[in-house]
């Protein structure tokens, strides 16, 4: 049996490492909460692991954006280490505030033969519709069959906390490439699995988009929190159900199996 | 160096959120002339780059080119017919400004290290707006006074906020040869908050002495002898008059609050009321700390810093108990003004009450969230009273291994102070928060409010948890009120310390070797290190960019030596400090009220009734607030504060389950209501913590594993009355500890909460005592929530229904107060918690629920569309006193004690044997249709609405968009 190393990466202002290094232990790997300012010293150290996971959180306080800071930290100094890391066939996972900072250095979408750059960034995750932070409970539908992390057919419950999550493309063109190439991870849905207007999509994101996956299927970001929902007591109503299936563990647990059988 | 201004706004297309919460502002000021609000980012940086690379700045550090644009340089007025009108809004100079801090170390990441960054906001005002209409709309609006300033127009540049370098100048006051009025001109000018008492102490330490204090000395002493820190009220000696009877205290704290926690003398508790946070055990390994503080003064100024910092600092209180634990939930409740008060009815130097709570809800999101904690449980109150003295309690729990619960700084301990840096921010907030307000105090006292990062905390918190387990130094406490004056003061009682005030980390020059001492810059923590440790402990620190200093030593010589570039500025005797202030003997009075109960018809149907309460602010759904709150990170929620079909019913205690791998959970509790303190304060603090408890039974707390905190919030206690009422709520607080054996472990009081109107006209808030509770639970999987949950079951209530609408929902509805204010019977309570645990460890109990304002038909209400299942109620099942006949008094009592249970028909028998003996009866059952209908006595419906009508009604007040 392989074992499967995975970095919780922290920063200041990152706060949902814990949970996220529990869940990872949960579904078999060994999780190491290791700051950034030890990878910044040590480019190589991400070699002897095979899962980064950026966690939620507010990274230097989402000053500027979400995540923007911490974007700009990672590309100015663990751009190469990172690229390194995915094009081993490796996984990457950003969790909310993670999210956020994929998609603001340029990972996420990581749509083929697009290179990125500022002044064309693609995709941007911005300040919900209703303009504030919201903590509450959502329905994912998964939208692609090639990313390594999610059950193509399993719609799932998950909470939502955050105040800049509403997903956004520069233009019709790449909402459209997203879509048809199978960028689209989740889309926040109800309970039957129908798309609408708040709550049901929390943020406004364009085509309720609540997470993307890059070309390879092995980086996923999303806003919703998979860390949060790995025992049942932590459903919002876990009081009246019999019993409960822990939707967040699905990630944790397909991540650490593709590593077994992959790499 | 160059200075490069960038503009960042929203493109087309991305709604400004900011821009439409101003307009809708300035229309709720009614002025209805501006038609739009656009608002952009400012950027000015400092430093020496070319064009190019302030294009690069922009674009790849400021804008999300998605969906902003930006401009280096200063925009024009918006082109088109419309007038604009340009508003920017600067930080003071010295305000924390945490964006630019991310900016300066960004750019450092790109390569450009050394700039120096401030940010603002600009506001283009589109419409015909008067000169005065924005300068009011800036005012109420855009900026603070006590933090900002507004810069109207588009040509001015904000002022230089460079300093100048301080210059040493010892200042000595002269008191020894001052007659009484003098001295209180001293105590009023210097702001210091002494009386005549205290002045006349101090002035005979200094005669002995034969020397002038310095200044530096006299402000230690006010802020260590102030109300705030040292509490002189509640530890005074009292003597009380009620109703003629005379009744003395040599120590009201010590003799009441304290009195119950010494007399239970539970093992369970590790450290009581002496540390910063009560400290009671959780499991083998660890313990559980629990405070709650106050943040009032400075949120009715600025109530999102006020706020913010309030959370920040009661997080700290955790952190510096024991070696420090590690928090884990937050708890907020808040007194506001109602919402809808009338412009024109809010008094001058005051803010309108719903910005208040706008404020106040989103500094502590935005603190809270940011630090990673939970925020699981709160409560909002409103009471007209609470228009110029809002309060903002905060609490935090934390998680501290066992063998860490107590600090043995020793002499040789270097000082360090760690985190943020220290700066004018907060300068005299001990003294400031000790007396009452007036509608000057905008103006005077600006310097008073402080601005947090919190970012800056949890950097701090993160290496601090490290250093500890590692054993790395001896005590740990925060910088609250008073500053390094207070933290260093307190730690060094026992042994002495010297410090050197010009190595303390400033976040500019000029501060003088006094405001050094006294600031209350944020973030601050003051740990005794070793000497050997220093390398270890500094080197852990740097590795996550947390500054920590050494600034100073602990010695033996009991005294506080204060030194700056080596010249010593001031020296004190650490007994004189901290054991000088005289006990103080005060006057207390409590003329039992002679108030009578209305004489309201009785009517056929009470429906309407039950909507006016479900949506009346106290009453009506707070999920508008707790949304906004991160409940769930850290991942040990396990009773939210919103629970029940939809996610949307009011849960009575939060749970969590702090160690991810243990079933044992915490459950967390408040109870407050001042409308029954108008009546009697006794009996409102006994509800307080009947309803505290209550509310932690009915998830499934251990009864006996309970314990309590006192957040005393009142007025001016020189006033005899005014003191009568805290004498008879802490008479409560004893007979209710020892009723129910549960132990107060921590408190904390703030006085002179009244407001001097501009006319004179005092408003002073009513008597509020918020209790708050903390309970064990062995294992979490056996947690019960409020809703209703299958049809067929059937709904139980434990306790009597009495004669006793005083202060109730119902009353306050039609404009009365009443007198029969509801009591606790401390036997049968004990007794009904017990058994209820019991039944929900046998797993009988589907759902419970406490009664509380509005009585058993809001209880109901809740429990129904909670459950989304409709509950039919026959109230000749409900046990009541003989006096509690009529159908609107059953509906709408708020008698304490009470308990609804949802109980399967299959778990009858073995329910009903449990709670043979108690007052108890079956009222109803649970029912497909969604509907809540109750008869009465006579089988006639006097309540019935559709759940969807309740719930709505309930939803709807608190909204604010």
């Amino acid at each position: 049996m392989k074992n499967v190393q995975a970095i919780v990466l922290r920063a200041a202002g990152v706060n949902c490492d814990m949970e996220t290094k529990y869940a990872l232990e949960l579904a078999g790997a060994r999780a190491d909460r290791i700051h950034i300012n030890r990878l910044i010293e040590n480019p190589d150290l991400p070699d002897q692991y095979q899962i980064l996971v950026f966690p939620g959180g507010f990274s230097y306080g989402d000053d500027v954006a979400a995540g923007k800071i911490l974007a700009n930290q990672v590309m100015h100094h663990l751009a190469e280490s990172i690229r390194r890391f995915v094009n081993e066939g490796k996984l990457v996972l950003g969790i909310c505030n993670g999210f956020q900072v994929l998609v603001k250095m340029g990972i996420l979408p990581g749509c083929s033969g697009l290179e990125f750059s500022f002044e064309n960034q693609p995709v941007s995750i911005t300040d919900n519709d209703c303009g504030k932070f919201e903590d509450r409970w959502i329905y994912l539908q998964p939208g692609t069959d090639r990313c390594v992390f999610l059950d193509e057919n399993r719609r799932i419950y998950l909470p939502i906390a955050h105040g800049e999550g509403k997903v956004v493309t520069r233009d019709r063109s790449i909402l459209e490439r997203l879509q048809a190439e199978g960028h689209v991870a989740f889309r926040y849905v109800d309970a039957q699995g129908n798309t609408g207007n708040f709550p049901i999509n929390p943020n406004g994101s364009m085509d309720s988009i609540a997470g993307l996956t890059d070309t390879t299927g092995r980086v996923l970001g999303l806003m919703p929190h998979p860390e949060r929902f790995v025992h049942p007591t932590q459903h919002p109503h876990w009081t009246r159900l019999e019993e409960s299936r822990c939707d967040g563990m699905i990630i944790f647990d397909n991540a650490v199996r593709y590593v077994k059988e992959n790499l | 160096m160059a200075q490069w201004r960038f503009e960042v706004s929203n493109r087309k297309g991305f709604v400004d959120a900011r821009g439409q919460a101003v307009l809708e502002d300035i229309r709720e000021l009614g002025i209805s002339s501006v038609e739009g609000v656009y608002t952009a980012r400012v950027y000015l940086i400092e430093a020496e780059f070319d064009r190019a690379f302030a294009e690069r700045v922009a674009c790849e550090l400021l804008t999300d080119t998605v969906c902003q644009e930006y401009r280096i340089g200063r925009s024009d007025a918006p082109a088109g017919p419309m007038p604009a009108t340009i508003v920017e809004v600067h930080l003071k100079s010295g305000v924390t400004d945490p964006v630019a801090e991310s900016v300066v170390a960004a750019l450092a990441d790109m390569g450009m290290a050394g700039a120096y960054v401030r940010t603002a906001r600009k506001y283009i005002l589109l419409g015909h707006v008067s000169h005065e209409q924005t300068e009011t709309i800036a005012r109420r609006i855009l900026a603070n006074d006590c933090i900002e300033e507004v810069i109207a127009g588009a040509d001015s540049e904000p002022p230089s906020p460079h300093t100048h370098p301080y210059q040493l100048s010892v200042v000595q006051v002269p008191i020894v040869g001052l007659n009484d009025d003098e001295l209180m001109q001293v105590s009023k000018d210097r702001d210091l908050f002494l009386n005549l008492t205290e002045m006349q102490t101090i002035q005979r330490q200094y005669q002995s002495l034969g020397r002038e204090p310095t200044d530096i000395e006299l402000e230690t002493l006010a802020q260590t002898w102030s109300e705030h820190c040292v509490h002189k009220t509640l530890k005074s000696s009292v003597d009380m008059d009620f109703d003629g009877n005379q009744v003395h205290f040599d120590n009201l704290l010590k003799e009441t609050v304290f009195k119950a926690t010494q007399d239970l003398d539970k093992d369970w508790c590790i450290s009581v009321f002496s540390d910063n946070a009560g400290v009671v055990e959780f499991d083998e390994e660890t313990a559980v700390c629990f405070k709650v503080e106050t943040h009032n003064h400075p949120s009715a100024l600025d109530p999102y810093g006020g706020a913010a910092t309030g959370i920040g600092g009661v997080i700290r209180d955790p952190m510096g108990t024991g070696m420090g634990a590690k928090p884990i939930a937050n708890t907020d409740i808040f007194c506001f003004a109602p919402p809808d008060i009338k412009l024109h009815d809010v008094p001058k130097g005051v803010l309108h009450p719903r910005r208040i709570m706008k404020g106040v809800v989103s500094g502590v999101r935005d603190y809270g969230n940011r630090m990673g904690i939970p925020t699981v449980n709160g409560a909002i109150y409103f009471d007209d009273r609470y228009m110029a003295n809002p309060l903002v309690f905060c609490g935090n729990v934390g998680l501290i291994p066992r063998e860490k619960c107590f600090k043995h700084p020793q002499s040789g301990n270097l000082i360090l102070v760690i985190g943020g840096r220290t700066g004018r921010d907060g300068i005299h907030g001990a003294t400031f928060s000790s007396g009452e307000m007036t509608h000057e105090h905008e103006d005077i006292f600006s310097h008073a409010v402080q601005i947090g990062n919190a970012i800056t905390e949890k950097k701090m918190l993160d290496t601090l948890l490290v250093a500890r387990d590692r054993g790395l130094y001896e005590a740990i406490t925060d910088c609250g009120a008073g500053g390094l004056s207070s933290a260093v003061g307190e730690m060094g009682e026992k042994l002495g310390a010297l410090v050197d005030l010009e190595t303390v980390p400033l976040k500019y020059t000029g501060l003088n070797y006094t405001e050094i001492w006294i600031s209350e810059a944020q973030e601050r923590m003051v740990i005794a290190v070793k000497p050997e440790n220093l390398d270890e402990i500094s080197d852990l620190f740097a590795g996550e960019d947390v500054e920590a200093t050494v600034i100073g030593r602990f010695t033996d010589d009991k005294k506080l030596t204060l030194r700056y570039q080596g010249v010593q500025v001031g020296q004190l005797d650490m007994q004189f400090l901290h054991e000088g202030l005289a006990r103080y003997s005060r006057q207390a009075v409590w003329k039992s009220k002679s108030l009578g109960e209305p004489d309201l018809p009785v009517k056929d149907n009470y429906t309407e009734e039950l909507l006016g309460i479900l949506g009346s602010y106290n009453v009506a759904s707070k999920e508008w607030v707790i949304r906004q709150y991160d409940h769930e990170v850290q991942g040990g929620s396990v009773i939210k504060p919103l629970t029940g079909a939809n996610n949307d019913g009011p849960s009575d205690a939060a749970v969590v389950r702090p160690k991810l791998t243990s079933a044992k959970g915490i459950a967390l509790s408040c109870g407050m209501n001042p409308m029954y303190g108008d009546i009697d304060p006794y009996w409102m603090a006994m509800a307080g913590i009947d309803e505290a408890i209550r509310n932690l039974i009915c998830v499934g707390t251990r009864p006996d594993r309970i314990a309590l905190l006192d957040n005393y919030c009142w007025g001016d206690c020189t006033r005899s009355e005014t003191l009568g009422a805290l004498v008879r709520a802490s008479q409560a607080c004893l007979d209710g500890a020892m009723g129910f054996e549960a132990p107060f472990i921590s408190g904390k009081d703030s006085l002179n909460n009244e407001f001097v109107c501009e006319d004179g006209t005092r408003i002073a808030i009513p008597y509020t005592l918020l209790i708050s509770g903390i309970g064990l639970l062995d294992d979490v999987n056996r947690c019960v929530s409020m809703d209703v949950k299958k049809p067929g079951n059937l709904l139980f209530v434990i306790g009597l229904t009495r004669n006793e609408m005083g202060g109730s929902h119902y009353y306050k509805l039609r404009g009365h107060l009443g007198a029969n204010v509801p009591k606790v019977n401390l036997l049968v309570a004990r007794e009904t918690a017990r058994r209820i645990h019991q039944a929900i460890l046998k797993d009988l109990v589907a759902a419970c629920h406490d009664c509380s304002e509005g009585g058993l038909a809001v209880a109901l209400a809740e429990m129904a569309f909670a459950g989304e299942y409709g509950v039919e109620v026959d109230l000749r099942g409900l046990p009541t006193s003989d006096d509690c006949v009529r159908a609107d008094m059953q509906l709408f009592s708020e008698s304490n004690s009470r308990y609804i249970v949802e109980v399967s028909p299959s778990n009858y028998d073995a329910f009903a044997r449990l709670m043979l003996n108690l007052p108890f009866g079956q009222i109803g059952e649970v029912v497909k249709e969604p509907r809540l209908t109750i008869r009465d006595r006579n089988q006639e419906i006097v309540v019935d609405a559709e759940l969807q009508q309740l719930k709505t009604v309930w939803q709807e007040p608190l909204w604010l968009g």
